[in-house]
């Protein structure tokens, strides 16, 4: 049980990285202390929960899940016809939470179906699956709402009398859940009903981890054959997780975007997969492990990076554009390092078995000399 | 031990072939309750076949089923899974573990049988919802510990555990079953210490006080001998003896295990590889991590033209030998090549010094089943030695000399009388035996100085065994080349090799003229047996 003594500097190694980028960045970014504060707190409660929906399908051994976009457009289709109902505020966004679920359902079994179809390489087929569907999504949304899809507000038609804007406005939602019980410490707003769905959040994977079926993930994630032979239901556990995912993602994106206050209907989605993910890694996660610590290790390094970095940028280079593709290309530089790191760590994991070996067989061989 | 009952397990004229390759020929078998049933014999014997099919595994079912009857208390039976045999009370330790590495010992016993709490939310979304009754586990597992009788730590991960403890945790899941009435051991000492082992041999004496049938597959005799009351005896698929314990003795076995009355047979009287040939292939503290087959600390010499043969027992280290020098798997130590070092963990340096590997896995490594046999024959003497190839521009446009191919192809189908419909055709469409053929003439066409030779005769028939280690012999003689060859069968080892090295435990413990006596060899091979 105790495993966990030895401290992994590999591990550590992304978020004191990140650690030392924010130490740098903070100072020249002269953002006042409340402002920071004020900044990350309105972040955490933005993205934690869209990132905690990555947390399962790594215990069922899927790796990041790159298909969590599917669940942000479920959310985004949803918040649209709410949006067009005219139904506003926290109901509006339960009602969109009750329609976001099935579609979400719906995509996370096609999804999954297809992971078990690409064994090992759930990451890549998942992140291109996000690509296709967004293909489906955009079908939807630019041409379907509209004509088949009854749309009835213009404002948020485009002019030409089918398609979503670019831009759909939340107003009508816009930080209501934040704002419900908030509470302001020296200037800083918390917003307690949003921490308290993801404290409970939260409570739910601690607790789904104590159930049969994340037990069952847990020995699927570690061992396919080993789980089959003992006669759990591989394929089916794996797409259960992958349906957690979906559902729980686009319950997050109805989160994020009710914080945003708008939705970017074309692109919204498309960074939130690699953000989040990004965001996990920083926190310390891997491919294979990742804890509710690590997501909130995670959202704060690395939201703090994006908030300090475009105004550090500006400050040493006097182009505020610098820091915008900093933070964007140190996201995905995470990324690369996190999957590089993962497999150097699988062949280290082999040759130290060798290594172990050839020792062996020194320490026989002076011993025979010593005798 | 009551008799009056009838026997717990019975088996009728067992049968079983894989696309005709007779592999289990009429097996007749009885179990009582409480009985220790030692099953032994030489790789390839059928053991793991014949248990196999008592388990109701897949493959059996997918090669077209098992003839004869199965009666387990009487009733006729057919499993057509794992999990109905089960059902039915039989357990198997499989000599692959089966367990999940970041788990701990009572997760693993009780893996996919956790005892449950009842709760509110599974009654919406079902019973997988339910949660884990930790303290149940943990008395379940404890009871299933104390029932085997071998204290093992159960909260101790699986992978920071030594491996005889693990091999314990899968005992104790096969006990921990209530339904549990026979239970099939495979090599399960083969992996334990001296000690572990003892405490095995008590724990199967209790599961048997205790009225659980147990057949217990080793190739350690002695424990056989002494926890055993029927000792059964297999060899090419038949079952050669079944006795009373009392009444054999390890030379007894040993002599129907490698059967045969074969004393002093050898056909290697013409053969003249003196005694001061040159040594020309040196290897020195040879490791190599290959799973399931770690070689260490082997240090072995071999002469110049000779045939040497590795023998020894499954997973002892004798294939993880050519693999490690030929750079397969992760090596070190020194190999040394007429005097010239051959770096390790290279295949191409190998390749290049004119070695050449017929590897264990044909249909992996060996061959590339969907090419033509022209391919097959001679790609690797394209690739590696330029052979076949048609120059150009001062070698500047390299073409495949299509006519070369053809020719040398057909040559080692005649010699090896290679059964096919043409040179074009591919190589998964032949049959095993056949496909090994082609597997020797590619290396043949390499024309190689050194020549390792991997279980050559593994799962394919008699007639073609032994058209292919005639080829074996007739290549050496005829080309000089140094053979190295690699078998579980003593019997193929001893009518092709001069010398024969015995690995056992990862090393070498011996090596004998092939002439030696069967028993000699079986003492070495059972030395250090880990």
């Amino acid at each position: 049980m105790n495993n966990k003594k030895k401290f992994d500097f590999r591990q550590a190694s992304v978020p004191v990285m990140f650690i030392i980028i924010c130490a740098i960045c903070i100072p020249l970014s002269g953002l006042s202390p409340k402002m920071l504060i004020n900044e990350i707190v309105t972040r955490m409660g933005r993205n934690s929960f869209l990132i905690l929906s990555l947390l399962i399908p790594i215990m069922a051994g899927m790796g990041l899940n790159f298909g969590m976009t599917l669940g942000a457009m479920a959310a985004e289709i949803a918040l649209i016809l709410v949006c067009d109902w005219q139904i506003v505020s926290v109901p509006g966004m339960i009602l969109a939470a009750i329609i976001s679920v099935p579609i979400s359902v719906l995509l996370g079994i096609f999804c999954g179906n297809i992971l078990n179809r690409a064994k090992g390489r759930e990451m890549i087929t998942s992140y291109i699956m996000s690509f296709f569907v967004n293909g489906i999504y955009q079908l939807i949304v630019l041409y379907l709402m509209g004509k088949v899809i009854p749309i009835k507000h213009s404002s948020i038609k485009l002019p030409r009398g089918y398609g979503i804007r670019n831009t759909v406005s939340l107003l009508s939602m816009r930080q209501k859940l934040d704002n419900m019980l908030a509470i302001n410490i020296a200037g800083v707003k918390i917003p307690v009903l949003t921490f308290i769905i993801i404290a409970i959040m939260c409570l739910i994977i601690v607790w789904f981890r104590k159930t049969k079926l994340g037990q069952d993930m847990r020995a699927v994630g570690q061992d396919m054959e080993v789980a089959r032979d003992a006669g759990i239901e591989v394929e089916k556990t794996r797409i259960i997780s992958i349906v957690i995912s979906t559902v729980l993602a686009g319950l997050g994106m109805i989160i994020y975007l009710q914080n945003m206050g708008n939705i970017a209907t074309y692109t919204a989605h498309s960074q939130i997969g690699m953000f989040c993910i990004a965001a996990l890694l920083v926190g310390g996660a891997s491919v294979d492990k990742a804890s509710i610590g690590n997501v909130f290790l995670g959202v704060v390094l690395f939201h703090t990076m994006f908030i300090v970095a475009p105004r550090a940028g500006a400050y040493i280079t006097g182009d505020s554009m610098i820091g915008e593709y900093f933070r964007v290309f140190v996201s995905y530089a995470v990324i690369t390092v996190a999957l590089i790191m993962y497999e150097t760590n699988k062949r280290k994991a082999k040759s130290a078995a060798s290594m172990e070996l050839a020792a062996a067989q020194d320490s026989e061989d002076s011993k025979k000399s010593a005798d | 031990m009551d008799t009056v009952n009838a026997p717990l397990l019975k088996l009728q004229g067992i049968k079983k072939d894989f696309f005709g390759n007779q592999v289990l020929t009429d097996i007749n078998l009885e179990l009582r309750a409480g009985e220790v049933l030692g099953l032994c014999g030489e790789n390839g014997a059928g053991k793991s076949t014949l248990m196999k099919i008592l388990f109701g595994a897949a493959d059996i079912a997918e090669t077209g089923g098992y003839g004869g009857d199965i009666f387990l208390d009487g009733e006729k039976v057919s499993f057509s899974s794992p999990f109905e045999a089960i059902a039915a009370g039989i357990g198997m330790v499989h000599q692959e573990f089966s367990l999940i590495p970041g788990f701990d010992a009572t997760e693993n016993i009780l893996l996919n049988r956790e005892p449950e709490k009842y709760n509110f939310i599974s009654e919406i979304f079902g019973k997988r919802l339910n949660t884990l009754d930790r303290a149940e586990m943990d008395k379940r597992a404890k009871e299933s510990i104390e029932k085997m009788g071998v204290a093992i730590d159960r909260h101790m991960m699986i992978n920071t555990m030594p491996v005889g403890h693990k091999q314990f945790t899968e005992i104790a899941r096969e006990l921990s079953k209530e339904q549990l009435r026979l239970l099939i051991l495979d090599e399960p000492t083969a992996v334990l210490t001296e000690k572990e082992a003892e405490a095995l041999l008590d724990s199967i004496r209790g599961m048997s006080e205790r009225g659980i049938s147990v057949i217990f597959i080793t190739h350690r005799l002695q424990e056989i001998l002494s926890v055993c009351n029927t000792v059964a005896v297999m060899r090419d698929g038949v079952l050669v003896e079944c006795e009373k314990a009392e009444n054999m003795t390890v030379a007894s076995i040993t002599k129907s295990m490698v059967g045969r009355s074969v004393e002093g047979r050898t056909n290697n009287a013409a053969r003249t590889i003196s005694e001061d040939a040159p040594t020309v292939l040196k290897i020195d503290k040879l490791w190599v991590d290959m799973p399931g087959e770690t070689v260490r600390n082997v240090s072995l010499e071999v002469k110049k033209g000779e045939i040497l043969g590795i023998g020894g027992l499954a997973g002892q280290g004798k294939l993880g030998i050519p693999n490690g020098i030929m750079g397969l798997y992760e090596a070190g130590g020194n190999v040394e090549f007429e005097g010239k070092i051959i770096p390790l963990n290279n295949p191409r340096a190998c390749l290049d010094s004119s070695f050449a590997f017929v590897s264990e896995d044909r249909r992996g490594v060996g061959l590339l089943l969907d090419e033509s046999l022209e391919w097959n024959v001679a790609f690797p003497a394209m690739q590696i030695q330029n052979k076949f190839l048609k120059k150009y521009l001062g070698g500047l446009i390299k073409w495949r000399d299509e006519k070369a191919i053809r020719d040398v192809t057909g040559k080692y189908i005649d010699e090896l009388k290679i059964k096919c419909t043409g040179t074009k055709q591919n190589a998964r469409e032949l049959s095993g035996g056949n496909q090994q053929k082609v597997c020797l003439a590619k290396a043949f066409a390499l024309e190689p100085q050194l020549l390792f030779v991997s279980e050559p005769t593994r799962g394919i028939d008699v007639g073609a065994k032994a058209l292919v280690l005639d080829a074996l012999r007739k290549f050496n003689a005829e080309s000089g080349v140094t053979v190295v060859m690699v078998s579980s069968e003593l019997e193929e080892l001893r009518a092709t090799c001069d010398r024969i090295a015995i690995v056992s435990g990862g090393r070498i413990s011996g090596i004998l003229p092939a002439a030696a006596s069967v028993e000699d060899f079986g003492t070495l091979m059972l030395k250090d047996v880990v």
